[in-house]
This record gives structure tokens, C-alpha cells and sequence, in this order.
């Protein structure tokens, strides 16, 4: 293993971060901390989500770093459905288990989530409702009833517009400016003035009715300019555009929770993009598409859930083989098999690591929030080409759905690298050989229809020109050839910071852990440092070929170590297990179907340390 | 370009005789006839022993793995439709295992010359039934004959929507170039299922069974245009087996479907990739 390169001894330690780069001031009355949480409840089909990000992309707006995620079943109409809102005037990286307000926009929503609420919390929800608080198990909670539903007839709109009037209610109640508000309705709705006219209203009368009634959070921004421009994408709108900046040609995929919208996003602008898109009959038919698009030239990917990616094992091997360059993404959910649907989970990672027969090489990497999903996916594309290996980018439901406000993506950061590749119209030289064995393993690619070349892709093993052979010469060259390449990839990973860390250098607990757990131990160290305790996220990002040196160095520093992750396993202990020896003492593992909530891993880092 | 330049000299391992022979030499000469250049063409087979033909024709080629020839064939059309795309396939790869796909092949009419080495058996895991073995059919894994009904490649690519439909005899050569050429030029879709004997695990189905049953169907003054008689000649099977051009029709390919492929192949094009456009929404 050569990691002979320049090392550095753990830089990249964000320990600004941890206190809260401040955006604006907020000073609230009546919040438990610096931030407020809103939590909007219903029906599928009521148009939550949607809500949701309107909201927050108008807090956003107002200047505030916003924190968005959703929970709903696996179902078009009915059932509980939420979108859980959370803003501060400094950086928020996830929600937490309380909220200050809750709309309610139907009966379940005000029982289901009650318990939520911080004391002097309250609950929105419609006078036709007939709900009396003695129905709530709480006395300390607020309800404001508002006549959305009556309101909603009198502006002649559809059901729908009760969330707006509730909208302009939740500004009203925690005291936020609601014209920024009006404006991204505004432009939401570009074009269709009616709508835009109603919901303008709508904002106003659930506004100016809480504004004469009721006494809420009273929270009040430092007048100024709004955020510099931010934007407030999920991951799968991260991932999606990660993709079109790598110079992504060729989308094909089958639709499946969490990765459907990536497929939504791409088909939607395939135009504007220049790129091919299809919805294939299935995954395997994705990924072999993808395998076929990337053998002619193309930049091409596939994303899925762990059930499509089962699908696909067999083809992962088909583009190792062939040396094709792919990337798949995984949103992984629950499983095994139909699994919980919609929600989330990390237990695809060692399925992801050892996929389909045989030995290859391949990389596997977990971004842990919206910036890396779109950095990662264009890194992804650059290693694929580089190594022509495929690249599997592991998100889950909770990092794929989820928004929040980051500033704009830097679409030069990340420089087009097509490696080995070249264009010409004709080939000169000795005969040309898809798998010609060369100094670093990666051989020559051209493009088929190249003048005076034959290019062979061979699924079954072959010789440097791409012909069939079971000779044992040949067999074992073409197999040192490929798995050659590891030694190669783990260099180039290691430049890529493939172990990043935040928090206290002297921190007397190190959090481990991978992919979405990021957001929620972000938020953890600050309510540790609250605690009194001065502690320190390690995110291992690169997990295949797994960064084994910087992972020992962390493990060593001293102090408890604790492994957090979304599943039941402790899949990436085993991993560390495998290439450290090292075994942790304390875990944190949820498997239920949710997200970590910061304070759950606060919880147990304190019982880990027996305070 | 000559025939002998179209041979790769890697070693054929087909057994003396294959149909497959009568199917590699027809595709050459149409390649040859049709004047294709050979950079200008990729070879897509899956698994099997009409598989091992990409190494046989010294053209772009792409092995891919059992019963997915067709989608990683669209993957290279979609990627270059400058390339002739032209995809082989076993009875079971075609009819089995990649069932599925062939369907939405068909129905997408993407341009891809679909060429089945059908020989009704499992000729490389030595001899269990295909999905085209015939009822009664006896075989390793049917020792009581075959139960299901065969899958009819001809009545199967109908009606999906392929927009060439033909078959072939692997010991008519000529007759086979000919159709090879129209499917190769056909702007869409086209399969042609060859009646391939297996020397060695088909035992009823021989090149003499063939002989005795086989016409051509321009013989017999069929109207290609015509798909409900398509339809009939398609189900015709016993004492007279047709060969030849069942239908054709010209309607849109799924490339048109592509705003991107509008200015030409997407392959070899530089990339200036730039979202900046598209973060509007996200604001």
C-alpha cells in the first residue's frame, strides 16, 4: 500500500464550524435554543412537501441557514405525512426531536406530534378541526386555531390554500417578515397570475389573523440584506446536478424511493442538459444501458435503491469486466426485500463493497450532506474515467430527500478529467487493444467508430485486444491487470480527503461514522460542548478502498470512541474491524426506519461516558 | 474490404457444421455488400454459443453478459447513432432471460439489427430445452419431451411493435444476406430469428428438416405492408415453415424521442457542462 504521498497531519479539522458560522443575528423569546423547528402535518396529498420548502426557501431568503426533511408512507392519498422544518441564524446541519410549532392540517397530525413540542410550544390547525385541548396530553402547548378551511373558501381556492394561510399563520406566530414570503410564491408560480394573486392573499389573511390574536415566539432578525443567493436543494437535487456539471450524457433508470427524483429531475431537463434520458423497463436494463453508453464514450449513470441495485449486481461485474466507466447511485431505505419503502437506512454499505462474482476493483463513497452529494457525484465521474471502474455513490432516503440551505455549488472546483480517453478520428500506432496492459493498469480507451481500431468490450475474460481466452497466461495477466489498478485508486483517494473531520482537536470523544450521520453528529457536538464535553466528528467518506491509515490515526488519538450508524449491524465497525483490528466499545446504531436526532447521540455519548 | 479482413484469426470453436457458420459467413458478406465500414459498426452478443461471433467478425464488438444484448445495445445506439448497431442473441438469451427487454426494444423501434441464433436448444450447457424447443421436445432437463407451448419469435416481435420482422434459414446463405442487409438498413427495430440446426443437441430440427419445409414468402407473393397477414404466415409452422420478410413498416425511431441526439452523436463531443442555468429553481 503506497500512501509514500504528502499527508497531512489532520488540517482539515473544520474546528470554526463547530460553534456556528452566524448568518444573522436571531434573537427569539421563548425558543429552548438558537433555532426554531416547524413541523407541518396531513394527509398524503395535501401538499406538505411542497409547503415545506416554500417555507423554508422564504426563511432562507430572510437570511436563515434552513434544515428541511420529510416522513411519509408509502401511499399517494391519506396516511401521516410531515415535513419538519428547522432554522437558525447560524449553520443547522439537521432537525432535532423538539419542535416550537406544529401545523396541523389534520386531527392526527396535533396527537401524533405533541409530544414534540417544547414547553410553550403551540399547534396550528383549522377551526373546523373540533379540536378541544383537552384532548392533547399536554397543558404547557398553545393552540391557534385559524378558520383556514373557511378562509380558504372565501379567496375561492382549492383545499390546498389552507397550507398558505397556515403559512402566513407559522410567520406571523415566530414573528418573521412575510413579504419574502409573498415574493417566492411569486415566482414559484411565475406565470400564473391567478394563483399567484390567491396565494398572496392567503399568505396575508392567516398572517394578519395570528398577527391580532395571538402571542407567539416573538423572534426578531437583524434588519439587512438576505443570504448572499443561497440555494436550498436535497440530495437528490445535489446528486442530479453533480451529474449534469460532470458532463453526464446518459441517465437511464427504473423509478424507485429515494432516487425517483434524480430520474424526475433528469427527464425534466434533458434538453437544456444535452443529455439522454430514459425510464428502462427495469434496472438491469438501466445498468446495462448505462454499461453500453459508457463502452461508446458517454458519461453515464444509473441511481437506484438497494432492491434495483440487487438487480444490477450482475451487470456491476459486466462493466469491471469490460472496464467501463459507471456510476450508480444508491439512496439506500430499509430492507431487506419492499423493506420500509420511504424511509431511510445505511444497511447497504458492505452489499455495496461486495457486489456481484468475482474480484475487481471498484469505488464505493458516502458523501454526508448536500455539498458533497454534488461534489462527490463530479468526483465520481472523474475516478470512474480515471480508473475505468464503476463508482458507487451510497446516499440513503434521509440525506436524498432531505433540503438544506447551502451556499451556491462551484461548478469549477471539480475539473473534467476523462483520463485515459481519447478522441481522434484515427487510430496510428501498433493495433489497437481495448485491454493493452500499460504501467498503471488503465489502458488506452477510444471511442468505437475510431478509424484503423477494433474496440472490444469482452464481459468474458479476454486478451489485451478483447478476444475471448481461458489460457492461464492471459487469465492471470488480465486479472493482476485489473486489480492492479487498487493500488493506484487508494493514492488518488487518498488526495481526496477521504477521512474528514469536525470538531474540538483536543476532544476527549471522537463520534464515528459515514454518509447522512454527518448532519445529525454536526449538531450532536455542539449540544456535547454544551454539556460540557468537547467532542469530535470523524466522517469516513471513501469506503471502498477504505482509507485505513487515517482511520487508525483518528482511532488512536486517545479519548472514548464511539460508532454511530443507521443500522442494525455495524456495518462500517465491521469494515474498520477488517482493515484495523480495531473494535469499538461504544455504539450507537438506529435502525427503525429514521434519522439519528442530535440529541439521541448526545444521549448516548453521555452514557458512554457515564456522566 | 474482403472477407478475409473481416476475420479476427481468433480460433472458432463452434462444432463442424453449426448453423452458426451459415450465420457468421451471411453477415460478413452482408456487412462486405452493404459497404460498411468496419469502425463504423459494433457487434453486441450476450451468452451462448452465437455469443462467441463478435470474436469471429473483426468489427467494434461487445460481449455482453446472458439476456442483456438488447439494452446495451440501446446504451451504444443512444451513445452513437452515427454507429450500425447490430445485436446477436441465442433462443434463450432472446426468449428466456431477455424476454423482457425485447419487448421494449421492439416498442421504442430502437435502430438495432436484432439478429436470434435460434437452434430451439441449450447448445453450450449441452443440451436442455429453449424456450423454442418444440412440445414434446426431449432434452436433458425435459426427459418426458418439452410441456410449454413454444415462444413464437415472429408473432412475440409483432406484437411488441418491431417495425421489421424476418426469418431466416442458416442453410440458405444468400437468401440470409439478403435479409441481413434489409435489417441492417432498416430504420428502426428489426429482428430476424435464424433457424440455426444444432448438429450436436438438436437432433429434429436438422438442416434436412429444414430443407424438406422451408419456402420463401416473397415466393408466394406475401405483402410485407400488410400486418395482419403478417400476422397469419407468422403462425404457420409444420409441413411448411416460411422464410423471409414477414413485416415492415417505417414509423419513428426512438432516437427522434432524444432532444439530445438532434445535433448528432453524443460520443466524442467535448464537454462544457454548466448547471448555471438550472440553480434558479433551487433558490
Amino acid at each position: 500500500m503506497d500512501y509514500s504521498h504528502e499527508r497531512r497531519e489532520a488540517p482539515y479539522i473544520d474546528y470554526l464550524s463547530l460553534e456556528g458560522v452566524l448568518l444573522k443575528e436571531m434573537i427569539c423569546v421563548g425558543l429552548r435554543d438558537d433555532t426554531v423547528s416547524i413541523l407541518i402535518g396531513g394527509e398524503a396529498g395535501q401538499g406538505i412537501t411542497r409547503s415545506g420548502s416554500l417555507l423554508g426557501t422564504a426563511l432562507m431568503r430572510g437570511g436563515l441557514s434552513v434544515f428541511g426533511t420529510n416522513e411519509y408512507p408509502s401511499l399517494i392519498r391519506g396516511g401521516h405525512n410531515y415535513y419538519l422544518l428547522r432554522a437558525s441564524g447560524r449553520e443547522v446541519y439537521s432537525q432535532d426531536s423538539h419542535v416550537e410549532l406544529v401545523v396541523a392540517l389534520n386531527k392526527e397530525t396535533s396527537l401524533i406530534h405533541q409530544g414534540e413540542l417544547i414547553p410553550g410550544g403551540g399547534i396550528i390547525l383549522d377551526e373546523e378541526l373540533q379540536f378541544t385541548k383537552g384532548e392533547l396530553g399536554r397543558d404547557d402547548v398553545k393552540l391557534y386555531t385559524v378558520p383556514l378551511t373557511t378562509m380558504a373558501k372565501e379567496l375561492g381556492g382549492p383545499e390546498i390554500v389552507r397550507n398558505t394561510i397556515a403559512l402566513g399563520s407559522v410567520l406571523a406566530l415566530v414573528g418573521f417578515d412575510h413579504t419574502i414570503l409573498k415574493d417566492v410564491i411569486s415566482e414559484t408560480f411565475k406565470g400564473r397570475q391567478e394563483l399567484i394573486e390567491m396565494n398572496r392573499k392567503a399568505v396575508d389573511m392567516g398572517y394578519n389573523y395570528c398577527r391580532e390574536r395571538y402571542e407567539g415566539f416573538s423572534c426578531h432578525l437583524e434588519d439587512g440584506e438576505g443570504a448572499p443567493r443561497r440555494m436550498m436543494p436535497t440530495g437528490d437535487d445535489a446528486v442530479a446536478l453533480g451529474a449534469v456539471q460532470a458532463g453526464c450524457k446518459f441517465y437511464a433508470a427504473y423509478p424507485m424511493t429515494p432516487a425517483s427524483p434524480i430520474l424526475d429531475y433528469m427527464a425534466a431537463h434533458d434538453a437544456e442538459t444535452g443529455m439522454a434520458v430514459i425510464q428502462t423497463e427495469s434496472e438491469i436494463a438501466a445498468i446495462n444501458m448505462v454499461v453500453g453508453a459508457g463502452y461508446a464514450g458517454l458519461r453515464a449513470m444509473t441511481a437506484t435503491s438497494g432492491g434495483g441495485f440487487s438487480l444490477m449486481t450482475e451487470a456491476l461485474g459486466f462493466a469491471a469486466m469490460t472496464e467501463t466507466p459507471v456510476v450508480v447511485n444508491i439512496g439506500q431505505r430499509p430492507g431487506p426485500s419492499t423493506g420500509l419503502a420511504t424511509n431511510t437506512a445505511q444497511g447497504d454499505l458492505l452489499f455495496a463493497i461486495h457486489a456481484s462474482q468475482g474480484e475487481f476493483p471498484r469505488i464505493v463513497v458516502a458523501p454526508g450532506d448536500v455539498e458533497e452529494c454534488f461534489y462527490i457525484t463530479m468526483e465520481a465521474f472523474n475516478l470512474a474515467e480515471r480508473f475505468q471502474v464503476p463508482v458507487i455513490v451510497l446516499t440513503d432516503k434521509y440525506l436524498a430527500e432531505s433540503h438544506r440551505s447551502v451556499e451556491p455549488f462551484d461548478p469549477q472546483r471539480i475539473p473534467i478529467d476523462r483520463g485515459r480517453l481519447t478522441v481522434v478520428d484515427e487510430w496510428r500506432g501498433e493495433e489497437y487493444g481495448r485491454y493493452r496492459i500499460t504501467g498503471d493498469c488503465v489502458s488506452p480507451r477510444l471511442l468505437p467508430g475510431t478509424l484503423n481500431a477494433v474496440v472490444q468490450g469482452n464481459s468474458n475474460e479476454h486478451d489485451e485486444l478483447g478476444y475471448s481466452t481461458s489460457s492461464p497466461g492471459p487469465v492471470v495477466a488480465m486479472m493482476d491487470k485489473r486489480l492492479g489498478k487498487r493500488r493506484f485508486i487508494e493514492n488518488e483517494v487518498a488526495s481526496l480527503e477521504p477521512v474528514r473531520a469536525v470538531g474540538y482537536e483536543d476532544a476527549e470523544v471522537t463520534l464515528f461514522g459515514w454518509g447522512s450521520t454527518k448532519g445529525p453528529a454536526r449538531e450532536a457536538l455542539k449540544l456535547l460542548s454544551e454539556a460540557g464535553v468537547k467532542a469530535k466528528f470523524v466522517q469516513i467518506v471513501y469506503l471502498e478502498p477504505f482509507p485505513s491509515e487515517d482511520v487508525r490515526r483518528e482511532l488512536a488519538r486517545g479519548g472514548t470512541n464511539i460508532l454511530f450508524e443507521g443500522n442494525a449491524t455495524a456495518q462500517l465497525g465491521e469494515l474498520i474491524r477488517l482493515h484495523t483490528g480495531y473494535r469499538f466499545d461504544h455504539v450507537g446504531l438506529r435502525y427503525d426506519g429514521r434519522p439519528f436526532n442530535p440529541s439521541d447521540i448526545r444521549d448516548r455519548v453521555m452514557e458512554a461516558l457515564g456522566r | 474490404m474482403s472477407l478475409k479482413e473481416l476475420d479476427t484469426g481468433v480460433q472458432n470453436t463452434w462444432c463442424p457444421g453449426c448453423g452458426n457458420f451459415g450465420i457468421l459467413t451471411a453477415m460478413k458478406q452482408a456487412i462486405l455488400q452493404l459497404g460498411i465500414p468496419r469502425e463504423r459498426i459494433v457487434g453486441v452478443s450476450g451468452i451462448g454459443c452465437h455469443g462467441k461471433i463478435t470474436d469471429y467478425i473483426k468489427v467494434n464488438g461487445l460481449h455482453a453478459i446472458h439476456g442483456r444484448v438488447l439494452p446495451a445495445a440501446t446504451g451504444v445506439k443512444l451513445a452513437n447513432h452515427g454507429l450500425t448497431v447490430i445485436g446477436y442473441a441465442g433462443d434463450g438469451d432472446a426468449f428466456n432471460i431477455g424476454l423482457g427487454h425485447f419487448a421494449h426494444a421492439a416498442r421504442r423501434n430502437v435502430p438495432i439489427a436484432y439478429i436470434v441464433h435460434d437452434n430451439m436448444i441449450y447448445g453450450l450447457t449441452t443440451g436442455q430445452t429453449s424456450p423454442t424447443s418444440r412440445q414434446g421436445f426431449k432434452t436433458k432437463t425435459t426427459p418426458r419431451g418439452a410441456f410449454e407451448v413454444p415462444i413464437n419469435p415472429l408473432t412475440q416481435a409483432l406484437a411488441a411493435g418491431a417495425s421489421f420482422v424476418a426469418r431466416g434459414f442458416a442453410g440458405e446463405p444468400k437468401h440470409l444476406v439478403e435479409l441481413f442487409k434489409q435489417a441492417i438498413t432498416h430504420r428502426g427495430f428489426a429482428m430476424v430469428d435464424v433457424l440455426q440446426p444444432c448438429v450436436t443437441f438438436n437432433k429434429v430440427n436438422t438442416y434436412e428438416f429444414y430443407r424438406q419445409r422451408v419456402y420463401r414468402l416473397e415466393d408466394g407473393g406475401h405483402d410485407a405492408g400488410d400486418f395482419e397477414a403478417a400476422y397469419r404466415k407468422a403462425l404457420e409452422w409444420g409441413e411448411r415453415i416460411p422464410i423471409g420478410v414477414f413485416f415492415r413498416e417505417e414509423r419513428p425511431t426512438y432516437l427522434e424521442g432524444f432532444p439530445a441526439l438532434r445535433d448528432g452523436p453524443l460520443a466524442g463531443r467535448e464537454l462544457k457542462p454548466d448547471i448555471s442555468g438550472l440553480v434558479d429553481e433551487f433558490r
